[in-house]
């Protein structure tokens, strides 16, 4: 059994001009010690995505219907007390700016000391040496001192990691981590990366990754799931939808990076840009800027299909459609 | 061509830089820093740099943030004069041209965030129509808008759109009509401070699209600046890249890439994620830019680097020549230069 599971989780937004469907109908399972990478761009649902997972929707935004297990049981449905115990415990949450993930009025170590305290039973004294150990294995330098600091006293990269050993300290199951290293600089992001999968290894834990860097995802990920307009456009593992896309939508995205490798005189473009959520077209939602689009394309939504080593949905994998 | 103006360009430029530095005061105020008996606080964000840009041809800078490539882009329009050194267009000093209208612009600048540098409560026609006015290169409101209407054409939108106002597009049609105002005092030369890490990789290819088409219809040079390689690597006929202040490696984009000698121009290179890596692991280089308010002496990047020794750590090195004469390289680095590299 897989350790997570969403199934056709749609999630709406009432505003007075009607509902806004942000997702729709999203699917997939992340296994024990599976690293998923989450991939699309802004407005894709990527955060929403995860932020439904932990409990953390904004208000009014609410899941309409689907469901989410973890370890097989709904969590979904539970009270928001019952989901406190959950967050931290068994999902970890990391994300984008690690400068307001932390208190800034505590010290890193109280922080760290303060989370594990409320999941696991610890003495202070236990806590507090654990905290040293986890700072040391983030990478901190002098854990013994810096314990003692505050956030602000930290680098970009360092705050980074400091919220990496936030979120395992608690031995979750899994990590959601939304845009780890966006507002760090290249250089630095390396080694998050490099840390972030060693620890997860390590402890055994789950990644949901979401970000919209496809660099990030080829070197991190086992398997991917390219989302548009709110769905899942197709899933598979990383070598496959990185070097061999199915879905039109995954090809143009792939093909519109620019390369370190080589030098290209122009960039695959995909022309127009995302519809937003009150303008979705029926059918399958990118086909106004397909470039293989047919009928079927602009009336029935496609479901994901199995398309060589991914699944993809796309009509152009229907049996009996022409050549993929 | 001066030595330390790089590596000689055929034509005379159209930008030239010779030995730029621009150092910010970041002191506290005076009262406090009296009372608290502080010194005066300087950040040196642009060091001695140099180099030239040819006609019709774009020079890339590249680095992480605070080694100084927005500083330039602003120095090199003249929204900030150089403290030291001097920026010339056309052989003519940037202070002097600045003044002359007929000069000024020719010259012009795209900025990072296109949510910021359009003003919102302007139509869009009004918006790009601004330089025109400015400059009085056109007289009369249908002459204009009929300039507005072609110039939004060029950049992908309906001349329509000029009626509508910023908050109705998305971040990539903000951008074009932020490329739509540069173009419209018919500059030669146009500064692009990050033009596309705001944006989405399908929108940000479609914007180095359309800059690239651009530059080959109307024969644009462009001062490039990003802090993304691939991105640089797309755009760029030379490349800086730049490290606290610093140019550390200057040559022709192929070059750099194919061969990049300074260590921390193969540390970028090894450091990018990217789709070629699939499965592969990497050995990331540790530490981070130091404060640029208290650069390490000698060489700046002694501390992170593998083959750093006495002599990086108290001597600052100058640029050396390196590569095929055809595709000169200059590094600065005493390990490039004494062969341990």
């Amino acid at each position: 059994m897989a350790l997570l599971e969403v199934d056709r989780l749609t999630v709406e937004f009432p505003t007075r001009r009607g509902t806004l469907r942000a997702l729709d109908g999203v699917s997939f399972s992340i296994g024990a010690g599976e690293v998923l990478g989450v991939v699309g761009e802004s407005g894709a649902g990527k955060s929403l995505t995860g932020a439904s997972i932990i409990g953390l929707l904004e208000p009014p935004g609410r899941i309409a219907s689907g469901e989410i297990r973890l370890n097989g049981e709904r969590i979904d449905t539970l009270k928001p007390e019952a989901m406190r115990h959950i967050r931290g415990k068994q999902i970890g949450a990391i994300f984008q700016d690690p400068l307001t993930t932390l208190n800034p009025l505590y010290s890193v170590g109280r922080q760290l000391v303060e989370t594990m305290q409320a999941h696991l039973k610890l003495s202070d004294a236990e806590a507090r040496s654990r905290a040293v150990g986890w700072l040391r294995e983030v990478g901190i330098p002098a854990p013994e001192q810096r314990v003692e600091a505050y956030p602000h006293q930290f680098s970009g990269g360092m705050r980074q990691r400091v919220v990496i050993a936030l979120a395992l300290c608690a031995e979750p199951r899994l990590v959601i981590a939304d845009e780890p290293t966006t507002a760090l600089d290249v250089s630095v992001q390396a080694q998050i990366i490099a840390l972030l999968r060693r620890l997860t290894r390590e402890h055994g834990a789950s990644v949901m990754l979401v970000t919209h860097d496809m660099g990030v995802i080829a070197e991190t990920a086992d398997r991917v799931a390219v989302m548009y307009a709110g769905r899942i456009a197709e899933i598979g593992p990383v070598a496959s939808v990185v070097k061999a896309p199915a879905h039109p939508y995954s090809k143009g995205l792939m093909g519109s990076i620019p390369a370190l490798g080589h030098r290209m005189a122009r960039l695959a473009q995909i022309d127009g840009a995302m519809p937003r959520l009150n303008a979705i077209p029926p059918g399958c939602a990118f086909n106004p800027r397909c470039k293989r689009v047919f009928d079927r394309c602009r009336v029935e939504r496609p479901d994901l299909l199995p398309a060589g080593d991914t699944r993809a949905a796309c009509w152009l994998y229907a049996e009996g459609a022409a050549d993929a | 061509m001066p030595d330390r103006a790089g590596t000689p360009v055929p034509e005379a430029p159209m930008l030239e830089a010779i030995g730029v530095s621009r150092v910010f005061d970041v002191s506290r105020p005076w009262l406090q820093r009296t009372l608290a008996g502080e010194k005066r606080l300087t950040l040196r964000a642009v060091d001695d740099v140099s180099f030239a840009i040819a006609p019709g041809s774009t020079l890339s800078l590249v680095g992480e943030s605070g080694c100084g490539k927005s500083t330039i882009a602003r120095l090199a329009v003249g929204l900030y004069a150089p403290s030291a050194g001097e920026i010339r267009f056309e052989g003519n000093s940037l202070s002097v041209a600045r003044a002359q209208p007929a000069l000024r612009r020719r010259m012009n600048m795209i900025f990072q965030d296109p949510y910021a540098s359009l003003n919102p409560r302007w139509r869009v026609r009004d918006i790009v129509a601004e330089p025109i006015r400015a400059f009085k290169i056109l007289d009369g409101a249908k002459a204009i808008a009929d300039r507005v209407g072609a110039l939004l054409a060029q950049v992908g939108l309906s001349p329509a759109d000029g009626e509508r106002y910023p908050h109705e597009f998305s971040g990539g049609q903000r951008q074009r009509i932020s490329i739509a105002r540069a173009l419209s005092s018919e500059p030669d030369f146009l500064v692009c401070d990050e033009p596309t890490s705001a944006l989405d990789v399908s929108v940000q290819a479609q914007i180095l699209n359309l800059m690239k088409e651009l530059q080959e219809r109307l024969g644009l040079t462009y001062l490039f600046i990003s802090h993304n390689l691939a991105v640089v690597r797309h755009m760029s006929d030379r490349l800086g890249v730049m490290y606290l202040g610093r140019i550390v490696e200057m040559g022709p984009g192929e070059e750099v890439f194919a061969r990049p000698r300074h260590p921390y121009t193969r540390m970028l290179l090894d450091a990018i994620p990217d789709l070629e890596m699939v499965g592969r692991a990497r050995t990331p280089v540790g530490g981070e830019v130091p404060s640029p308010i208290d650069p390490p002496p000698g060489c700046a990047f002694h501390p992170r680097c593998p083959l750093a020794n006495a002599r990086c750590r108290t001597e600052r090195p100058e640029h050396t020549r390196a590569g095929p004469s055809a595709a000169e390289v200059l590094v600065a680095c005493h390990a490039v230069a004494e062969g341990r590299a």
